[in-house]
């Protein structure tokens, strides 16, 4: 279906109607005169009734996660907003921190009214220091209500450096802790073993916005939308050949055509779901491929190329960042992504053989298994999906 | 206790046991690359990955804790094939030239290339050739040969609390950096070598002077000497075909006569007349606080350790008027081997090459010091580890273990049961306390067969009492006194006691250091792998070898007693002054 500009506009108009969660004004007074009367159970049961799935990448679910922290038998816990953003085609929780910043504080306090801390943190990402200060004044004020109901809970704001991988989970504890920015081995997880060794969550700054507007609404509201597998909506940072791009909050379960009906300019030929760790859906399964757990997950970054692209330069670039941005402390993904890189260099060179491409998916799944954090395991994502659909234009 | 499953066997390990040790508490093989029995565990190279039951993602048995149930396979297709792809990897960075590799033969990452054949792997050679750093006389830093394990950073920082070597950069560029990556000779690298011994590859490896030592035995015109010192008779034999803790004393001697060392002497002897200057400068001390009541530097500290003398130098350098100005055992013998036994043997000194062999890397620093010159040459000229004289040995085409067992010679090379002792953590101040209480009361120390147990042993930090009663009448003033001695070895225990000594509330009067966990016995020369079991092992041996001495108290050393009748005079005497004793130097923090 070819849609014109204005028709896209207006029915995107029509899904943020339907799905207006995370831009729409409420008074965060309000979310918190409503928690402040719930139990931590209550809160939790709340969450968990609504499905809600981390908005960070890895989905896992929220209610369980806080479930798990509440259960952990210490007086000292945190809250910690990770709002590093740092994979490439996202940028919608600047957005909302921009624009929403107190309903990111409010969920961070109901989070640690779920499971009793005391102390919250923002894991601002590096790039994102002209927020700063405005984030500090909102910190303030916000802190100011929390005092007048009598919650005992405060936010700080730290500010990330610059690495990709400061934004999984446990290396961003450990820079906060003044170390070098490396993922931990896991388990211990975070909910038992986080900041300075106690029970930590962890959450996307999304994922905290629909904790305080499920709170707020009731859990229905919010199951109301999206499939069995991927309950609600989710903010989607749409770019690349798209004849409108921007951020949108779409509900979860839409087939990737429907989207490229939505935002693509007429010649898609891919689409890259999940950045520069997600899969590349080649045209031939925009209609069988939905948006979602159950499909393919994406913390938000939707990337449209047209035939104009060369997938071997998306590729390229791709690994590269992933050769950059490694921490390196592990075999597979350090030396594997230059693997991979520099392969595919020597066979588009016609160094190696077009059959070399098999040792390097065979690499590839190695790394998915091997690697010691999700960045590691995810550089197969986007290695095998290009690969696999488009292998012509890796070769030749 | 925890149970599991491990390939279908059943395995019962304490909670908290990871499933690499659960694997070899029922005698099964992981390969293992980044992780030390003696360090925190890292998880990053990937080599010991395993499967378990319900996981999408293989595990890194050295960092996964076992739990009740679990259902673990280590030597599936999945398991094979990736710790091979790992394998690879690893190899296609590093520069494996192996036949000119110094640690060829002596590889972990040649071992398992070796155990997992991959001979047919495609990978593209990403190795670089980087620049060598040779800065150090004792430890040769190469990149090229570096697999990121961090297991040199981990002991830097963990075991020693020095931080020389540090991880710097990301991804593709990550590496191993001494601070702003100026050479090992510009930072606060100690020269331990303990980086050294857990290297997996030849990343780092000892400065080697084996072919210096070969041309100087060679040359007609040299009368080469050669001292070894007490932690290397213990430790040797693990080269060599025996097991850890192995005591090869008469067969190293031979070996080295053979290969045509002019004369086989002992660091114990000097270790001895260490005893009878620090004993005296001990004791001098503590006359000055409490009867002259001057102010010294109370308590006194060790100066046998080279790497220990130069954490200092960098970290507490106000507080080395608390060193011992005593030169170490190694340096003592250097200086009289061209002064006093030039004299005996009628040599020109500039005849002399002077050889070491010891566990240290360190020593080859401590030789080059600019101060170790006091015989008008350079002390000490060459320092070898043991795993160097190790090499020597296999070199000279000896069969080691069928070599009969000799005596050391003499002048410098009679020693007794306290020189032997200090290879280990706690031997010399048993040492000292052995002659000093004698000194002091005329009677031996208070404990039984002359062991003083609390010293001894593997705690980080030990102390001890002893009471001093019955004083002979030149010390009369310290009747009653409880003397208050501490003993630490690895250099963050160390730190702990200056610490406490920096915040005034150090209780000692005498404090024993060695940088090296176990002391020299576990040093940074010593046959690789070292970790706890081995370092046990080389104390018992150590105390052996004590046991057996026939004189096992410094002072009743005849050749001590020779040598101060016919050329020191006194223990601190003038001539004592001027060749056994020595001064510090403030360095920078970096
Ligand atoms: C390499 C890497 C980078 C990540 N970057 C981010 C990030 O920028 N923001 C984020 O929220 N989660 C990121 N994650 C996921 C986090 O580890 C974590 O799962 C998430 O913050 C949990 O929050 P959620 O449950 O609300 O999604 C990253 C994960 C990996 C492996
Ligand atoms: S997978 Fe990559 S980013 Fe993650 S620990 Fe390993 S090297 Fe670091």
């Amino acid at each position: 279906m070819v849609m014109d500009r204005e028709e896209k506009v207006k029915k995107l108009n029509d899904h943020k109607e339907k799905v207006n969660q995370i831009f729409q004004d409420i008074d965060y007074c309000d979310i918190l005169q409503k928690a402040v009367k719930m139990s931590s159970e209550e809160i939790i049961e709340e969450v968990t009734n609504s499905g809600l799935r981390g908005r960070g990448g890895a989905g896992f679910p929220t209610g369980l996660k806080w479930k798990f922290a509440a259960e952990q038998d210490s007086d000292v816990k945190y809250v910690i907003c990770n709002a590093d953003e740092g994979e490439p085609g996202t940028f919608k929780d600047r957005r909302i921190l921009e624009e929403q910043a107190e309903k990111v504080f409010s969920g961070m306090a109901i989070c640690a009214r779920a499971i009793g801390a005391k102390e919250g943190f923002i894991y601002l990402r590096g790039e994102y220091n002209y927020l700063k200060q405005d984030l500090f004044n909102r910190i303030e004020a916000f802190h100011i209500c929390l005092k007048k109901r009598g919650i005992d809970f405060k936010i700080e704001l730290r500010s990330g450096s610059g690495a990709y991988v400061c934004g999984e989970e446990t290396s961003l504890i450990e820079s906060m802790e003044g170390k070098r920015g490396e993922p931990r081995n896991k388990p211990p997880y975070p909910i038992t073993n986080g900041y300075l060794g106690q029970p930590t969550v962890v959450n996307n700054v999304e994922t905290l916005v629909y904790t305080a507007m499920i709170v707020h609404r009731g859990h229905e509201e919010f199951k109301a939308l999206g499939t069995k597998d991927s309950r609600g909506a989710k903010v989607f940072s749409v770019s690349g050949d798209a004849d409108v791009e921007g951020i949108y909050e779409l509900e979860l379960g839409m087939a990737i055509n429907e989207f490229v009906d939505l935002f693509g300019d007429g010649d898609t030929k891919a689409v890259q779901v999940g950045g520069s760790s997600g899969y590349c859906v080649p045209r031939k399964k925009f209609a069988e491929t939905v948006i979602g757990f159950e499909g393919i997950p994406t913390g938000g970054s939707m990337m449209l190329f047209n035939s104009s692209r060369s997938m071997y330069h998306v590729l390229h670039n791709y690994l590269e960042f992933f050769c950059e941005e490694s921490c390196g402390q592990c075999t597979p993904c350090r030396v594997g992504c230059q693997q991979l890189l520099h392969g595919i260099e020597a066979i588009k060179k016609g160094e190696k053989p077009a059959t070399y491409l098999d040792e390097l998916r065979k690499l590839a799944e190695t790394m998915r298994i091997a690697s010691k954090c999700g960045l590691g395991q995810s550089v197969p994502n986007p290695f095998l999906s290009i690969v696999e659909n488009f292998r012509e234009e890796i070769i030749f | 206790m925890v149970n599991l499953k491990i390939n279908d066997i059943p395995v019962a390990v304490e909670p908290g046991s990871t499933v690499l040790e659960a694997a070899q508490s029922v005698g099964m093989n992981v390969p293992t690359l980044c992780h030390h029995k003696d360090l925190c565990v890292a998880g990053n190279c990937r080599v010991c990955l395993v499967e378990v039951k319900n996981n999408r993602t293989l595990q890194a048995s050295c960092a996964i804790p076992v739990y009740e149930g679990m259902e673990v396979l280590t030597n599936t297709l999945n398991v094979r094939n990736a710790r091979k792809m790992v394998i690879e990897l690893l190899l296609s960075e590093h520069r494996s030239d192996c036949t000119k590799c110094y640690k060829n033969g002596n590889c972990e990452l040649q071992d398992l290339a070796n155990e997992y054949r991959i001979e047919d792997r495609s990978l593209l050679d990403l190795s670089v050739d980087k620049t060598l750093d040779r800065s150090s006389p004792s430890i040769e830093k190469d990149d090229s040969k570096c697999i990121r394990c961090q297991r040199c950073v981990r002991t830097c920082t963990e075991l020693q609390k020095v931080s020389a070597l540090t991880v710097a950069h990301k991804g593709e560029h990550m590496k191993i950096e001494t601070f702003m990556d100026l050479p090992l000779y510009d930072v606060v690298c100690t020269n331990c070598g303990q980086c050294v011994n857990r290297c997996p590859t030849g990343a780092l490896v000892e400065r080697n002077y084996i072919e210096e030592v070969w041309e100087a035995i060679d040359d007609p015109t040299k009368h080469v000497v050669v001292q070894t010192a007490p932690a290397v008779r213990v430790a040797l034999g693990e080269e060599l075909g025996f097991d850890p803790g192995t005591r090869v004393t008469g067969k190293m001697v031979t070996s080295l006569r053979r290969m045509g060392f002019s004369s086989v002497l002992d660091t114990d002897f000097t270790a001895d007349l260490t005893i009878m200057e620090e004993g005296t400068e001990l004791l001098t001390r503590l006359k000055k606080a409490l009867v002259d009541k001057e102010d010294v530097a109370l308590p006194m500290f060790t100066s046998c350790s080279p790497g220990w003398v130069k954490f200092i130098e960098h970290e507490y350098s106000d507080l080395t008027n608390h060193l011992s100005t005593c030169k170490s055992p190694q340096q003592m013998f250097g200086v009289l081997a061209k002064t006093y036994y030039a004299q005996k043997r009628n040599l020109d000194p500039k005849d002399i090459v002077s050889v070491s062999i010891m566990p240290c890397t360190a020593k080859k620093f401590e030789a080059e010091r600019p101060e170790m010159k006091d015989s008008g040459f350079q002390d000490v000229d060459y320092v070898l580890t043991t795993r160097e004289l190790a090499r020597m040995i296999k070199q000279a085409g000896d069969n080691f273990a069928s070599l009969p067992d000799s005596d050391y010679d003499s002048i410098l090379g009679v020693s007794t049961g306290a020189g032997v002792i200090f290879g280990a953590t706690g031997g010399v101040m048993e040492a000292a306390l052995r002659t000093a209480y004698e000194i002091v009361t005329g009677r031996e120390v208070p404990f039984e067969n002359l062991n003083i147990l609390p010293v001894r042993g593997m705690e980080g930090v030990k102390e001890a009492t002893i009471k001093i009663e019955g004083c002979v009448d030149a010390w009369n003033f310290l009747e009653g006194a409880e003397l208050k001695v501490a003993i630490a070895h690895g250099l963050r225990n160390a730190d702990q006691l200056m610490k406490q000594l920096a915040a005034g509330t150090s209780p000692y009067h005498f404090i024993e250091i060695m940088a090296c966990p176990g002391g020299c016995l576990g040093g940074g020369g010593q046959p690789i792998p070292t970790d706890m079991e081995t370092r046990l092992k080389r104390t018992a041996a150590i105390y052996e070898e004590d046991e057996n001495m026939k004189i096992r108290k410094s002072h009743e050393n005849p050749e001590v007693a020779q040598i101060y009748e016919e050329f020191l005079e006194a223990p601190l005497g003038h001539k004592s002054h001027d060749l056994l004793h020595t001064h510090y130097t403030k360095r920078k923090k970096n």
